[in-house]
């Protein structure tokens, strides 16, 4: 009888150990390594990231990289959602088909973009061999910061629309087909549909895909690393230099400190804005 | 429940019996060699001849250095040997086994480096393992846009820059190389080469109006430089594939170019400045942590890489140049007969102004790399005005200096003290 009711707690040991091993563990050490220099505590390694020249390129980078793609993978991952949803016949090959870019790991995505873009790349020896061109163009140098900023964003639509799909196909199978039968009913359009029952319904999707995307937004680092190399400086990156090149654990930290509380702002901002209320809840 | 515990113990034994089992050959632990090409080759030709075996792993300089303080700070490790450069020894000479008991025979070791590597104690901490520099490469298609008057052997960076503007102008695109990409050697030039050329100082004179000069200098050859410079980390590729004609880089990153195309390309002295043809030797050493886990071995393993024939096999493998004494064979790699004359050129010349790497700073190593290279993408790059960044970049120069405590190495005057950022 004991053992049963132990049985839950027993379940969920491992996980639990887990977490708090590798995951609270290094965290708390990571929040010491960031408040603390020397041994005292000190907020010295704050001053250190702000103050450095590249910082506040840094921050809009990483920002303005957000604002770009979320929206776009919004749409995007609405409209496969839809597409798929409505589908009778294929329905399982298209969605696996849209999720294959999931099975790769976005250093990899990055690298795909990378022999495209490249001088040498797939995008110039096209271009040369259609004579637009008549020699390669250099698309990733420092020249042309937007050609990189878009190929970066490419990358990171291609590789992570997905994901939010995923989540969204998931959420519109859980509206029920009398709403939508009734709007048919009264003769409601297709886009009134989506607007008037899709979307509100949605809500709870919406916010699990967004707030998992924008914070995966935050921490881009591999794709951006394989396109621009150090010539688009984003907070994951930054963080990653300062540990590895730069041998300052405190300034890394600070870093990674920056970089959760901008995901914990913008997720307590999505789930204000998407919240559900307690009465409309399905 | 019962079950389940079994499966759990099973389990965590099994884990441990395996990581326990882990191979007893001695782990050499090293930043040099890291290309896996030259990995590859110094696993086959280079240690493979050292009784037991070796593990040769290479790393990056930032978690080389992260290894060896979590062991130095367990009190007990894996490391078997260190291969690394000078500076990265510097930092940590107490955590070194002395070395002046290994048994090397009738192995003469270039004396100088010898002393060097006693990082001023009584004790050998390191042992000179090999060595290199930085020096020019050209097609030889450049050749004929070279500025009249100018001796190829013996440039100065007027010349230099007016060679690279004649070929950008003739032939429609700047055929200038620079090692600027992120894993590109870029810091070494300014560290030293064309500092040390134009102010005969690394650190001192940092933001001296020579300085000043200097990079006023940098940026006029920047404009004939291909763009794609900022992309390049070995400029052998581009050499070979003519994106660029003429470059600057490491010796062992040159090397694929001499030895693919040897009729292609010459190699030559890098160019001089006001102050004279700053250059940068390079010296790799090889030491042993207090944590290896057998002294004996680790002790053999070093004088193993002292030995003659090793020393060869290394430069095949490495295009490190040896630093013991001995008679090269004829048949070295192109890139070693190649780069061979304009190194003994470089080294000879009459107006050369050797500049050490940098010296003790151990874990500031990168800030200290990334001053200068933050100075080159604002000025260079990002278009900003030379003397405000030489003044700001200069004050993060000087509290890093005096963050160390280090004194003044080559060429800069010796100092009391920390060195001087005038």
């Amino acid at each position: 009888m004991r053992s049963t009711k132990a049985l839950p707690y027993l379940l969920l040991a491992p996980a639990t150990i887990f977490l708090v091993v590798f995951f609270l563990y290094p965290f708390v050490l990571v929040a010491i390594d960031a408040f603390t220099k020397g041994g005292a505590v000190t907020l010295d390694n704050f001053r250190t990231m702000t103050s450095n020249w590249k910082f506040s390129e840094t921050l809009r980078n990483t920002m303005l990289l957000a604002a770009v793609v979320v929206p776009i993978q919004l749409a995007m991952a609405l409209s496969m959602a839809t597409i798929v949803s409505k589908l009778s016949m294929g329905r399982s090959a298209i969605l696996y088909i849209f999720a294959i870019p999931l099975g790769l790991s976005d250093l990899a995505a990055g690298l795909i973009w990378l022999t495209i873009f490249e001088q040498s790349g797939f995008l110039n020896s096209w271009l040369v061999s259609l004579g637009l061109i008549d020699k390669p163009i250099m698309f990733l140098g420092y020249q042309n910061k937007w050609v990189i900023f878009t190929a970066v964003v490419l990358g990171e639509v291609w590789r992570a629309t997905a994901i939010m799909m995923v989540i969204l196909v998931a959420g519109m199978g859980l509206i029920p087909k009398e709403y939508y039968e009734a709007a048919e009913v009264f003769g409601a359009p297709p886009w009134k549909r989506f607007t008037k029952i899709t979307l509100p319904l949605l809500r709870p999707s919406l916010q699990t895909a967004l707030i998992l995307r924008v914070i995966l937004a935050f921490e881009v680092f591999a794709v951006v690393a394989a396109l621009s190399g150090t010539q688009f400086p984003v907070l994951m990156g930054e963080t990653y230099h300062w540990q590895f090149t730069l041998q300052d654990r405190g300034v890394a930290a600070a870093f990674a400190m920056l970089i959760l509380a901008i995901s914990i702002a913008f997720t307590l901002l999505l789930l204000y804005l998407l919240r559900v209320p307690r009465e409309a809840r399905l | 429940m019962k079950k389940l515990l079994k499966l759990m113990t099973g389990a965590a034994l099994a884990a441990a019996l395996l990581s326990g089992g882990a191979s007893a050959q001695a782990l050499f632990w090293s930043t040099q060699a890291k290309p896996v090409e030259e990995a590859q080759k110094m696993r086959d030709i280079v240690v493979k001849g050292f009784p037991g075996g070796v593990d040769y792993q290479p790393s990056d300089d930032g978690p080389w250095l992260t290894r060896l303080q979590a062991e130095i700070q367990a009190g007990k490790g894996t490391i078997a040997v260190l291969g690394a450069l000078h500076g990265s020894f510097s930092s940590m000479s107490g955590d070194l086994v002395d070395l002046s008991g290994v048994k090397l025979g009738d192995v003469h070791v270039n004396d100088q480096y010898r002393e060097l590597a006693k990082l001023g104690s009584q004790e050998q901490k390191y042992l000179p393992w090999m060595q290199a520099t930085y020096i020019m490469a050209a097609n030889k298609k450049a050749l004929e846009f070279l500025p009249q008057g100018a001796d190829i052997k013996a440039l100065t960076y007027n010349q230099l820059v007016e060679w690279a503007k004649n070929m950008a102008e003739k032939t429609g695109s700047p055929k200038f190389g620079f090692p600027a990409g992120p894993e590109g050697l870029k810091h070494r030039f300014f560290q030293g080469f064309l500092l040390p050329s134009y102010t005969k100082s690394m650190v001192t004179k940092f933001r001296s109006p020579a300085a000043e000069s200097g990079w006023a200098k940098f940026k006029e050859l920047w404009q004939y430089t291909n763009p794609a410079s900022t992309t390049y980390a070995f400029m052998q590729q581009p050499l070979l594939s003519e994106e660029v004609w003429v470059a600057f880089d490491h010796v062992a990153r040159l090397a694929d170019a001499f030895n693919q195309r040897p009729a292609d390309f010459v190699a030559f002295p890098v160019p001089a400045g006001p102050a004279g043809r700053g250059f940068m030797p390079v010296i790799a050493g090889i030491g042993i942590p207090k944590t290896a886990p057998d002294m004996a071995k680790a002790k053999e393993l070093v004088a193993y890489m002292m030995k003659p024939e090793t020393q060869i096999a290394t430069l095949r493998a490495t295009n490190f140049f040896p630093v013991v004494d001995v008679k090269l064979p004829d048949d070295m790699p192109n890139s070693v007969k190649v780069s061979g004359p304009a190194i003994a050129a470089q080294t000879g010349a009459k107006d050369a102004v050797p500049a050490l790497l940098p010296t003790g700073l151990g874990n500031l190593g990168g800030k200290f790399n990334q001053i200068y290279n933050d100075t080159f993408e604002r000025i260079i790059l990002g278009g900003q005005d030379i003397r405000p960044v030489l003044d700001e970049q200069a004050q993060a120069l000087k509290a890093l200096i005096s963050q160390a405590k280090v004194p003044c190495w080559q060429p800069d005057p010796m100092s009391q003290g920390p060195c001087p950022v005038e």
